[in-house]
């Protein structure tokens, strides 16, 4: 073994205790880009510049995304003797606070906080990792994320990075490969296929060159566990390349991600610098022989780029469409090599069963899935954010213990997992397990993490409609189910929605999606009509109200509810008549106003103004009698 | 020689060569299995997904791209493979500008083929959304036009421009339904590196890419192309005495049926009313038509004047070898001068 990353390991443990449990102050600021949405840039400068000008020693570091997108932009302080303080929510006037509070007069301002990080605690401020957001987690991919600095490669070495890369040194590749099996890693991508097995392909598949690609090109509308794990600890990814790489006789590596992640792209890029400089990276990797380089390749946005052989296509410089398989990249992939694509997630999860090895990451999760999985819990939910949870964990104990329900007291009405090309599950369906296979058999997939969750306002045909938009849009037009069926049924769901919808339409929705699915060349083609299928399962009488009834029980679809102002409510306050667009209100000061149906552009103005002590206007489902008439 | 294999085919032994698709090997054996993206001349891709099979019993796959090995059993219809045909061909179909009348194609229209293997029926169709505007017709190009409306993007085209011209003149843009062949930045057709040799145009499975004022002959000739010295096998379809078309012969060996521009577009001027039909011969500054004795007669005559490098001789390039070897040969040994050249090297 190389001495001199001997040497640099033990000294980033003794910098991080240092940084942990010297005198001066640390404060951790979440910025990653979700932080930075929320406006943690600004809270960074504030606090920066209160420190300066007041001269305090104090180490401020930028961390990764810890997942409480909720609670975004969050700090976290610690203090010698103490553990870390974690505040939520922090504005550039709240910084102030803290620094005065906290950082000047040691008042940990419970109130304010969210909860305490690390050894010890603090009275009145709960544990954060006890908390029912996070208790349920396990973080194993994420361990480091928002813990660590990601640009910081000593953080990572303090953390226990790449000693999974450097015990699999010292194993064989058929070593790694077994224990990879044992652990019974599934891609973490979305389609669940056994991890090992892809690797024992390619290592049997003989040639002179081969190619690890890590997939990062994460295009689920509402994931982001990826552009998180890369954000906030880019070197668990690059370990797991070392270690594929390594165990498949790989000389070369390319991460294909997304252009949409400028702060992935930078933080990878400097991730890549500095394993390179320590190398860790490079030609006979610590003086082990083995060599291995990796490149990055920026995606343009293509959904159908995450597609194995579309993204090969792309790296090769060709329009990103999907080949048939046979020939599987694992035989015949990049440039005609043996190619294995694995996702970001999964590559994480790599390093961390090398290092803890495989019993350990399988002691979570249900028969056939082990582990642990990055959820992006996003949609109509109290604490949205990036969780990990034991694979097994029910859909009911994501949405309520973790994400705490929806807002406003209002009812989960179903829950979408696999972005585009999963479906909806409803909520008496809850209790389904997040693993692979239950949620096949509930007609969904697990895809790479995204889950939605929709309250009892979510119309789910514009739901559908929602997604197949995304699919007809996203569609790489190659093949003709695909190109053509994902347009008809997006057409046919506009209609319904429009109250265009024809009796047979639900029908005839079955039937394209089930020709679509059949005869798609590529996974975008034959998932693409999972929305519109579960939706038909689960939510039936919801398209029979569109198209008989001509009405949008959920009061969404435009064309199928109209407004009225409830006589008895009305005051006559004329704002409603001020605001409305078309002119379609009529009445006067203490005159009870009136819509004029055929003059209603159904803005909703009047329902947004109408004074809350009046609430006289209502929105009913179904288009105005005297229309029907 | 190459291995024969035997197999069945819905129960009908077949013998096809080893490396043969089972498609191809269908068709061979005039079982027809539906297909829209397959030529025989390019590779397969399998993006129509109308010519699935299955094999021993196996999941649908695309019969463009298993090769045929011996012993299996192909079936070419069950319920699955006629769902997606009949879903595939009834969308193809109401996405189509079914201006059948006045088509190129409509003599020969895999799309026309597909509607009757699959029982197309009108209440069925009624069902379905179709084309709601028409695209531009793209008729840049003096030869043949580009109609969006009728095209089914099999990219039979874009891969006769890759794989047999070489010349890459034509992509696939956008993505999902707004995917349309087109040039390099969707320009006109006439913009671009195109070079109109219309090997597209002749693949072609439906009328998208066709040729302008198409006519469908009353007889064909066969002949050879005259422009050049490569020897293209034609043949020119005639009404009348008029020609009207011209298509390559797939069993000449020096084309195979490719032709270029010249050969397939370029048969306008047999007709034309100021081709010359006889020699001209300058008499008091006018231009006498003459007979071929009295032209070569003046020729020969001229040419016995002079001797040396007082002469040269310029070939030209829609002769044959033949024929250039021979006007070397007259000026190095008749005429007495090494100064002979070459059209095709100006």
């Amino acid at each position: 073994m190389d001495k001199e990353i001997l040497r640099s390991l033990q000294e980033a443990k003794a910098q991080w205790e240092t940084l942990h449990g010297g005198k001066a102050p640390l404060i951790m600021v979440g910025n990653a880009t979700c932080g930075r949405s929320a406006g943690s840039q600004a809270a960074l400068e504030t606090l920066q510049k209160e420190i300066e000008q007041r001269g305090l020693d104090c180490h401020v570091m930028e961390v990764g995304c810890i997942g409480l997108c909720y609670a975004e932009p969050i700090v976290s302080i610690f203090k010698a003797e103490k553990p870390g303080v974690v505040y939520d929510e922090v504005t550039p006037k709240k910084a102030i606070r803290l620094v005065e509070e906290y950082l000047l007069n040691d008042n940990p301002l419970p109130d304010d906080a969210l909860g305490t990080l690390g050894e010890g605690s603090i009275e009145g401020i709960p544990v954060l990792f006890e908390s029912q957001v996070l208790k349920p987690q396990v973080r194993r991919a994420l361990h480091n994320c928002g813990l660590i600095d990601p640009t910081n490669l000593d953080h990572c070495f303090a953390n226990g990075g790449y000693s999974g890369f450097i015990k699999a040194l010292d194993m064989t590749p058929e070593q790694i490969i077994e224990q990879v099996k044992l652990s019974g890693l599934r891609g973490r991508g979305g389609a669940g296929f056994p991890t090992w097995r892809k690797w024992q392909f390619c290592r049997d598949a003989p040639s002179d060159k081969k190619y690890l690609i890590c997939n990062a090109d994460e295009g689920d509308p509402g994931a982001f566990m990826n552009r998180a794990l890369l954000e906030g600890d880019p070197h668990a990814v690059l370990e797991g390349m070392l270690v594929a790489g390594y165990a498949l006789g790989a000389q070369t590596g390319y991460i294909y991600c997304r252009a949409e992640y400028p702060l992935a792209l930078e933080r990878l890029r400097g991730a890549i610098a500095q394993t390179e400089e320590q190398g860790l990276l490079g030609d006979d990797i610590l003086g082990s022989g083995y060599s291995f380089h990796i490149k990055i390749k920026e995606g343009a946005g293509a959904f159908v780029c995450g597609e194995e052989t579309a993204l090969i296509h792309s790296i090769e410089g060709e329009r990103g469409m999907p080949t048939p398989r046979p020939p599987f990249p694992a035989t015949s992939g990049l440039w005609g090599k043996p190619t294995i694509i694995n996702n970001v997630e999964s590559l994480a999860c790599v390093g961390q069963i090398l290092k803890n090895g495989a019993e350990w990451f399988a002691e979570y999760g249900s028969k056939k899935s082990k582990g642990t999985k990055t959820i992006a819990l996003v949609g109509k939910i109290q604490r949205s954010g990036l969780i990990e949870v034991p694979l097994g964990i029910s859909l009911r104990e994501m949405v309520y213990d973790i994400g705490g329900g929806c807002p406003d007291g209002k009812k989960v009405k179903a829950v979408q997992t696999g972005g585009p090309s999963g479906g909806c599950i409803p909520d008496e369906l809850l209790d389904t397990a997040v693993d692979y296979d239950s949620l096949s058999a509930a007609g969904t997939i697990m895809g790479s993490g995204g889950v939605v969750v929709m309250d009892e306002d979510t119309c789910m045909v514009d739901f559908a409609r929602y997604f197949l938009d995304f699919a007809e849009k996203e569609s790489c037009g190659k093949c003709v189910p695909c190109r053509l069926g994902t347009k008809q049924l997006l057409t046919i769901l506009e209609d319904i929605t429009e109250g265009n919808g024809r009796p047979g339409d639900i029908e005839l929705l079955e039937e394209i999606s089930e020709g679509v699915k059949a005869g798609s060349l590529c996974g975008l083609g034959q998932t693409a009509p999972n929305p519109v299928l579960t939706t038909i399962r689960y939510f039936r009488e919801e398209y029979e109200a569109h198209i008989h009834d001509k009405e949008c029980p959920s009061k969404v679809c435009k064309e199928l509810i109209h407004y009225n102002i409830i006589p008895e409510l009305c005051v006559g306050c004329r704002a409603c008549l001020k605001v409305c667009p078309g002119g379609a209100i009529t009445g006067d000061v203490k005159v009870v106003h009136v819509i004029d149906q055929d003059l209603c552009t159904k803005c909703g103005m009047c329902y947004e103004v109408c004074p809350p002590k009046a609430d006289a206007v209502e929105i009913i489902p179904g288009i105005p009698v005297m229309e029907k008439a | 020689m190459t291995e024969e294999i035997n197999l069945t085919i819905d129960g009908i032994p077949i013998t096809t060569r080893a490396g043969t698709s089972v498609l191809d090997a269908a068709l061979e054996n005039a079982i027809y299995i539906p297909h829209l993206c397959h030529h025989p001349d390019l590779k397969p891709v399998g993006a129509c997904r109308l010519c699935g099979v299955e094999i021993d019993g196996g999941r649908m796959t695309m019969s463009c791209l298993e090769p045929a090995r011996a012993g299996i059993e192909v079936v070419t219809e069950s319920p699955e493979i006629a769902l997606v045909r009949r879903t595939a061909v009834e969308l193809l179909i109401a996405n189509h500008d079914m201006d059948c009348l006045a088509c190129a194609a409509a003599t020969d229209c895999e799309l026309l083929r597909l509607s009757a293997h699959v029982s197309v029926q009108s209440e069925r169709l009624e069902r379905l959304k179709g084309l709601t505007e028409l695209k531009p017709v793209d008729n840049s190009n003096p030869f043949f036009s580009f109609d969006p409306n009728k095209c089914v993007l099999c990219t039979i085209c874009v891969r006769t421009c890759e794989e047999i011209q070489g010349v890459r003149a034509l992509a696939l843009i956008n993505r999902g339904y707004e995917t349309v062949i087109g040039t390099f930045g969707n320009k006109p057709f006439i913009e671009s590196v195109c070079e109109s040799c219309g090997e597209c145009v002749v693949r072609c499975p439906v009328g998208a890419l066709a040729p302008k004022r198409f006519q469908k002959p009353a007889r064909e000739v066969q002949t050879t192309c005259t422009y050049c010295g490569v020897g293209c096998g034609l043949y020119l379809g005639v009404i009348g005495d008029r020609i009207v078309s011209a298509r390559g012969d797939r069993e000449r060996p020096s084309n195979h049926g490719q032709l270029c521009v010249k050969g397939r577009y370029g048969f306008k001027f047999i007709n034309h009313p100021g081709r010359l039909t006889t020699p001209l011969i300058k008499r008091n500054g006018e231009f006498e038509e003459a007979t071929w004795e009295e032209a070569l007669d003046l020729v020969a005559e001229k040419f016995s004047q002079h001797k040396g490098d007082s002469f040269a001789a310029l070939a030209s390039a829609k002769c044959t070898n033949e024929e250039n070897y021979l006007i070397q040969k007259l000026t190095r040994a008749a005429m007495g001068t090494n100064t002979v050249d070459h059209c095709a090297r100006l």
